[in-house]
């Protein structure tokens, strides 16, 4: 944790007008990206770096409780993610997918432990710079495939899935970064791995065969109360997951998954306001814990793994569109759609930072999840200039692709 | 009649069905959870969409309506308007009806009266043409088509007014 950047008191006025500026700076830039038909994260990142040490912006009393609220936004936005995917999705992903998934993991993992080794940041910022290019944003695709029509076309649902395994991967993947963060003997990491693989297993298990069982503790009628019940439970099993060490955001996204059926869906709808003011201050707290000053030496290296994992992703969704037997122009559609990286790259460098891994992954990431948007935004309609398969074939160009 | 659909799970989203129109074009209607609805037309490939609509929930029921609802209504004014001694009434079941639990084939609506039965209005929705296995209950309305005598003889019919139940 970082320490309080003033030394006044946390007096209640300061600590409201400063909250209260936060909040009204980032609906402006909520208004902003709409009206620039943007994804929103990245005006908050940047928000948050130019206003960050350094910058203008000398925040004292609203320091302690804006720490507080990122954690909670950190958990609301895994919560989320597990409630967005029923458990039954989940299964048949896992089912049709795992294939991509492996595939999606080390095309995209990879490059991105390497920059970190080469770069001599050490083992545990490669691991972390591992997940920070390996998972998209759930969040930014769904809204851009949204904004550009994209949802009935035939590749979307290989998009999706990739999307649905890497986020069962993170599950698995944030243990083992908690217990590697968290240091210790070789025993003990392998130890933690082990109780997070085993808990991961049996309550994704518990709820594709149980879920609704879970679900019918809490009734679905009462609004005030499903939400205080959802929330509640969401930040108990974080405080206790946290506590054995397995991670908060584990416990959320456990959470997540674990509540189905109606009871999900209208928790997503109640839950959905309180993530986005959450995630917001999660987004530019991070952002602030980062001056704009550190951006500058890490961008060669943000544009590197821009480059590279934009073109991995590329691959992917390529190979993952051609499973679906999705023809060319769509094969491409699929790939760009996978460029953008998001929350989750935003958490894992969070998480790393917090931990006292290499401090410029902070601003490595930020720069890189903006370039990854900037780009995806970019190229998103490139492959409508494609020529079409039907008017290929007619123009008979036997050698260019082997059939499916 | 039947056309093939072709559903699409969309996790996370929602639900993606499409269908092939005769003309050969092909559209697709995306149904998201948060209730929006986005009509798709896809592009000669037949993956990507060349068009896609947003609606909102209102919007889409709206479309709804206008696409499905008034099928039923419009086939009978049009019979009203083309012939005019036939009409159409919305009769019902009373509770001493000896229908009531019986299926439609027993009331030989069609061969005693020459009046048809095009649908039943139970509980707020339409079973439009019911088939003879269709079992009536009391409180049901039959919207039937026929002659002023011959829906008149089937409103003594439903009421056990005429001849007796007993011959299947």
């Amino acid at each position: 944790m970082l320490a309080s950047g003033g030394n006044g008191g946390p007096h209640i006025a300061t600590l409201l007008i400063e909250l209260g500026a936060i909040l009204f700076a980032l609906g402006i830039l909520g208004q902003l990206a709409r009206w620039l038909s943007i994804p929103v994260v990245p005006l908050y990142l940047v928000a948050g770096l130019f206003f960050g040490q350094g910058g203008l912006l000398e925040l004292s009393a609203s320091h302690d409780f804006l720490e507080v609220s990122a954690d909670i936004g950190v958990i609301l936005l895994l919560v989320m993610l597990g409630l967005e995917y029923s458990a039954a999705e989940l299964r048949s992903s896992l089912r049709t997918q795992a294939p991509i998934g492996i595939l999606d993991g080390l095309l995209n993992a990879l490059p991105g432990a390497a920059v970190a080794l080469v770069a001599g940041w050490g083992g545990l910022a490669a691991v972390a710079l591992a997940g920070v290019t390996w998972v998209s944003s759930s969040g930014v695709i769904a809204k851009m495939l949204g904004d550009l029509g994209r949802l009935g076309n035939r590749e979307t649902p290989a998009v999706l899935g990739v999307l649905v395994i890497e986020d069962l991967m993170m599950a698995l993947y944030l243990p083992l970064l908690t217990a590697l963060l968290a240091g210790g003997s070789t025993g003990s990491v392998v130890i933690a791995m082990l109780v997070a693989v085993a808990t991961v297993t049996i309550v994704i298990t518990l709820a594709t065969r149980f879920g609704g069982h879970v679900t019918k503790m809490v009734s679905a009628e009462d609004k005030e109360s499903l939400l205080l019940g959802v929330l509640g439970l969401t930040l108990l099993v974080s405080g206790i997951a946290d506590q054995l060490k397995v991670s908060a955001a584990v416990g959320a996204f456990l959470v997540g998954i674990a509540v189905s059926g109606t009871v999900a869906e209208s928790a997503v709808e109640l839950l959905a306001p309180l993530r986005d003011v959450f995630a917001a201050v999660f987004f530019v707290t991070f952002g602030l814990s980062t001056s704009a000053g550190t951006l500058l030496p890490v961008l060669p290296l943000a544009l590197l793994l821009t480059v590279v994992t934009a073109a991995t992703k590329v691959a992917t969704g390529y190979v993952a569109a051609r499973r679906s037997k999705v023809k060319r122009k769509g094969r491409w559609r699929a790939g760009v759609a996978l460029i953008p990286r998001g929350e989750f790259s935003v958490i894992i460098a969070a998480l790393a930072v917090a931990a006292g891994v290499d401090a410029r992954l902070g601003p490595l990431t930020a720069a890189y999840v903006l370039l990854t948007i900037v780009v995806a935004a970019a190229v998103q309609k490139l492959p409508d200039r494609l020529r079409s398969d039907v008017s290929g074939l007619r123009t008979a160009t036997p050698a260019s692709r082997s059939a499916d | 009649m039947s056309l093939e659909i072709i559903s699409r799970v969309l996790p996370g989203i929602g639900v993606c069905q499409e269908l092939e129109l005769h003309g050969g074009k092909r559209i697709g209607i995306v149904t998201r959870r948060n209730g929006q609805r986005d009509i798709v037309v896809y592009d000669e490939d037949g993956d990507g969409a060349a068009e896609a609509i947003q609606l909102n929930g209102d919007e889409a029921n709206v479309l709804a309506e206008l696409l499905g609802a008034p099928q039923l209504v419009l086939r009978l004014t049009d019979l009203q308007r083309s012939v005019d001694e036939v009409l159409t009434e919305q009769l019902p079941i009373p509770v001493t009806s000896p229908y009531d639990g019986r299926p439609l084939g027993d009331t030989q609506a069609r061969t005693k009266t020459g009046a048809s039965i095009v649908a039943i209005l139970r509980d707020g929705t339409t079973h439009a043409s019911p088939g003879p296995d269709f079992v009536l209950r009391a409180g049901d309305l039959v919207v039937t088509v026929g002659t002023r005598e011959g829906v008149d003889h089937l409103v003594r019919i439903l009421d056990g007014a005429d001849a007796p139940p007993g011959t299947g």
